[in-house]
């Protein structure tokens, strides 16, 4: 059901008051969420606009953070695909991800809130790690929420937390994975509305979440525009390629040129063992337009409207929505939607590591699968958002060695 | 006459209001509740349509929601046995559900069948009070439908006046900062915000829902608004009995009202 409905060119993407983007977007949240979303609605623009705290968010980044990433040139790996592939290193990233981007923005928000005690759900457990690093930093307490069966499938992302002083809580309701996780994060906020932020992990959620989250992300095609100036003389890419789950990377690599149209935007999805099998998180070819997690956008989910349980190999794309953006941004044509199988992000994984000496998340394995699927003139220039590093996939690669 | 309108036309104190999971702990448990509440007495039946993403409720909820949907139950489903119901119940009977429910159903069709089915009013607390002004309020005039909008004790008296223009039937107060789940007790500042709502002279009637689990909560409940919605309590004492439907529903409603 991949409705298409028309946007002109020239329209401009951006989120407009209520928080939608196109029709997709919005608060549908209980009423006990009301206030502390108001409350984030009406101020996150002001706060993070403000002098002091752009201050404080660039020099985390530069001396926390390790900011900028670098934009590498891979040549073997530009040779195998025929065009000229840049990786944008967010793997190089304190932490092993782009997650850390949002969660050191909204930890600074959270302060100026006044808030003492954080919340967080996790799926792969880097926005978990994310979160609980950040909050050590800043002496808060940390509770992050994560399926039970995430927690088994990425054990040393657990470790990493408790290490850092946060609690893991398991979810233990319905299919125990990155959904779950986040109902349980929103029914604690519910819970604890005076002291407490969510810091959610994607571009999900609650007008103001999306919005907010792509904000903080967008650093990164905000350097990839002066890098790209300094090492191809043009300050835009021909492509960009991101995996997505909620789709926080991809949002913070496309930002500065959602509305430039001569870069190509491919999102890339997880089809688990294949987009017709049953067992998949294709949400842009699988999904419809519902609800999840207070936002209108495409979603799994059967024609009752019960969300369905996705599945992929990679726990951080194993979710059965999208963020409104990104469901604006594909429905509308805007951005292609690719989908590669668990065994193709395998394999890809694999090729990196041996091609540029460089383990991928198997997330952003999925980003280097779908290369192989798109087609290139030799000098396009294509970036690659490397959201993560694989260090916490190890298992499964190696489980899934013998066939590569 | 919509049925809610007209119970609170002839009874403004002591309403009891009690909710259960259809499709729970039985896919076809459904009339035989609604029989049941209805010989109890009770004045408004909620009946809550299970949705695997129960975001407001507790694990007492969720986890009947999960059997529910385990056992088959569907909105269609749903739908045939309240029409079932009622050919002997005229007890005023709300629905409450997930917008996505009302979504993926079409929007007038889920308004229309309900009023068919006999439904005299929806919960839906994810949809937000601007969405139902701008596209929903007609539909819900024209068939005469109610529709019951939360506060809690965050909620500002601006936004109360608007949940209170907008609802239609009753409003309901969630007694604290939670979600649906039975509780120890009342507090003082609880009783401090059920006083300042009261004093607001609203509108509507008003039922205190979430944490309202025995007779003493109820009583105190019925103090300070026109009523009280019970749910979890009532679903655990499903799931717990040893008597048939009849019987321990009866046994509930009676020990609630004593």
């Amino acid at each position: 059901m991949n409705n298409t409905t028309a946007t002109p060119l020239s329209a401009t993407i951006a989120v407009d008051e209520l928080g939608y983007y196109g029709e997709f977007g919005g608060a549908y949240i209980p009423e006990m969420l009301y206030p502390n979303v108001e409350t984030l609605r009406r101020q996150y623009l002001g706060l993070i606009k403000e002098s002091g705290f752009q201050d404080e968010f660039r020099r985390l980044l530069r001396d926390y953070v390790g900011r900028p990433s670098p934009l590498y040139f891979a040549p073997r790996l530009s040779a195998h695909i025929g065009a000229q592939v840049y990786l944008k290193r967010e793997d190089l990233n304190h932490t092993g991800a782009h997650k850390i981007n949002n969660t050191i923005g909204q930890i600074l928000l959270a302060r100026r809130l006044a808030k003492t005690r954080i919340i967080a759900e996790t799926g792969a457990g880097q926005h978990g790690v994310a979160t609980a690093t950040v909050c050590a930093l800043m002496g808060l307490q940390c509770i992050v929420y994560m399926g039970a069966v995430d927690m088994e499938r990425q054990a040393p992302n657990v470790a990493r937390m408790k290490m850092l002083g946060a609690e893991v809580r398991p979810a233990l309701s319905g299919s125990q994975t990155l959904k779950d996780a986040t109902n349980e994060a929103i029914r604690d906020w519910i819970n604890n509305p005076e002291d407490t932020h969510y810091i959610i992990g994607s571009v999900v959620g609650p007008h103001p979440y999306p919005d907010m989250v792509a904000r903080f992300q967008s650093v990164i095609s905000e350097e990839m525009k002066s890098q790209l100036q300094e090492q191809t003389d043009r300050h835009y890419p021909d492509a960009i390629v991101a995996c997505v789950g909620g789709g926080s990377n991809a949002a913070g690599a496309y930002y500065h040129y959602l509305n430039d149209r001569r870069v190509r935007l491919i999102a890339v999805e997880a089809a688990g063992h294949g987009v017709d099998s049953g067992e998949s998180a294709a949400t842009s070819i699988l999904g419809s337009r519902g609800i999840i997690h207070g936002s209108r956008t495409l979603l799994m989910q059967t024609p009752d409207g019960q969300i369905v349980e996705p599945y992929s190999i990679s726990a951080g794309l194993d979710y059965p929505g999208i963020g409104p953006l990104h469901a604006h941004l594909i429905s509308s044509g805007r951005a292609e939607a690719v989908s590669i199988t668990d065994e193709e992000a395998l394999k890809a994984g694999f090729f990196l590591a041996q091609t540029e000496g460089i383990i991928p998340a198997l997330e952003t394995a999925h980003a280097l699968a779908a290369l192989d699927r798109l087609s290139f003139s030799a000098d396009d220039v294509v970036v690659v958002c490397l959201s993560g590093r694989g260090d916490k996939d190890l298992d499964t690669y190696i489980g899934g060695m013998k066939d590569c | 006459m919509n049925r809610i309108t007209h119970l609170f036309q002839h009874k403004q104190s002591r309403i009891l209001n009690i909710y259960f999971t259809a499709g729970h702990p039985h896919r076809d448990d459904t009339v035989e509740i609604i029989r049941a509440l209805d010989q109890a007495g009770v004045d408004l039946i909620e009946v809550g349509i299970p949705y695997s993403d129960p975001l407001a409720d507790g694990p007492t909820i969720q986890q009947s929601s999960q059997v529910a949907l385990q056992n088959g139950m569907t909105l269609s489903l749903l739908f045939e046995q309240i029409a079932e119901a009622r050919r002997f119940s005229d007890t005023p009977l709300i629905l409450m559900g997930y917008f996505n429910q009302m979504m993926q159903y079409g929007e007038e069709s889920f308004i229309k069948t309900c009023k068919e089915v006999g439904v005299d009013g929806l919960i839906l607390p994810d949809l937000p009070l601007y969405e139902y002004e701008r596209s929903y309020k007609p539909l819900f005039e024209q068939y005469d439908l109610g529709i019951s909008f939360l506060l809690t004790p965050q909620t500002d008296e601006q936004r109360i006046r608007k949940i209170d223009e907008l609802s239609r039937g009753f409003i309901y107060m969630v007694s604290d900062a939670s979600i649906t789940g039975a509780k120890q007790g009342i507090s003082d500042k609880q009783l401090a915000y059920f006083e300042r709502i009261a004093a607001m002279q609203l509108r509507n009637p008003r039922l205190i829902g979430f944490g309202i689990s025995n007779s003493e909560t109820f009583q105190t409940a019925c103090q300070y608004a026109n009523g009280a919605i019970i749910g979890s309590a009532f679903i655990q004492a499903l799931g717990q009995r040893e008597n048939t439907v009849a019987g321990a529903t009866l046994n509930f409603v009676r020990q609630i009202r004593a």
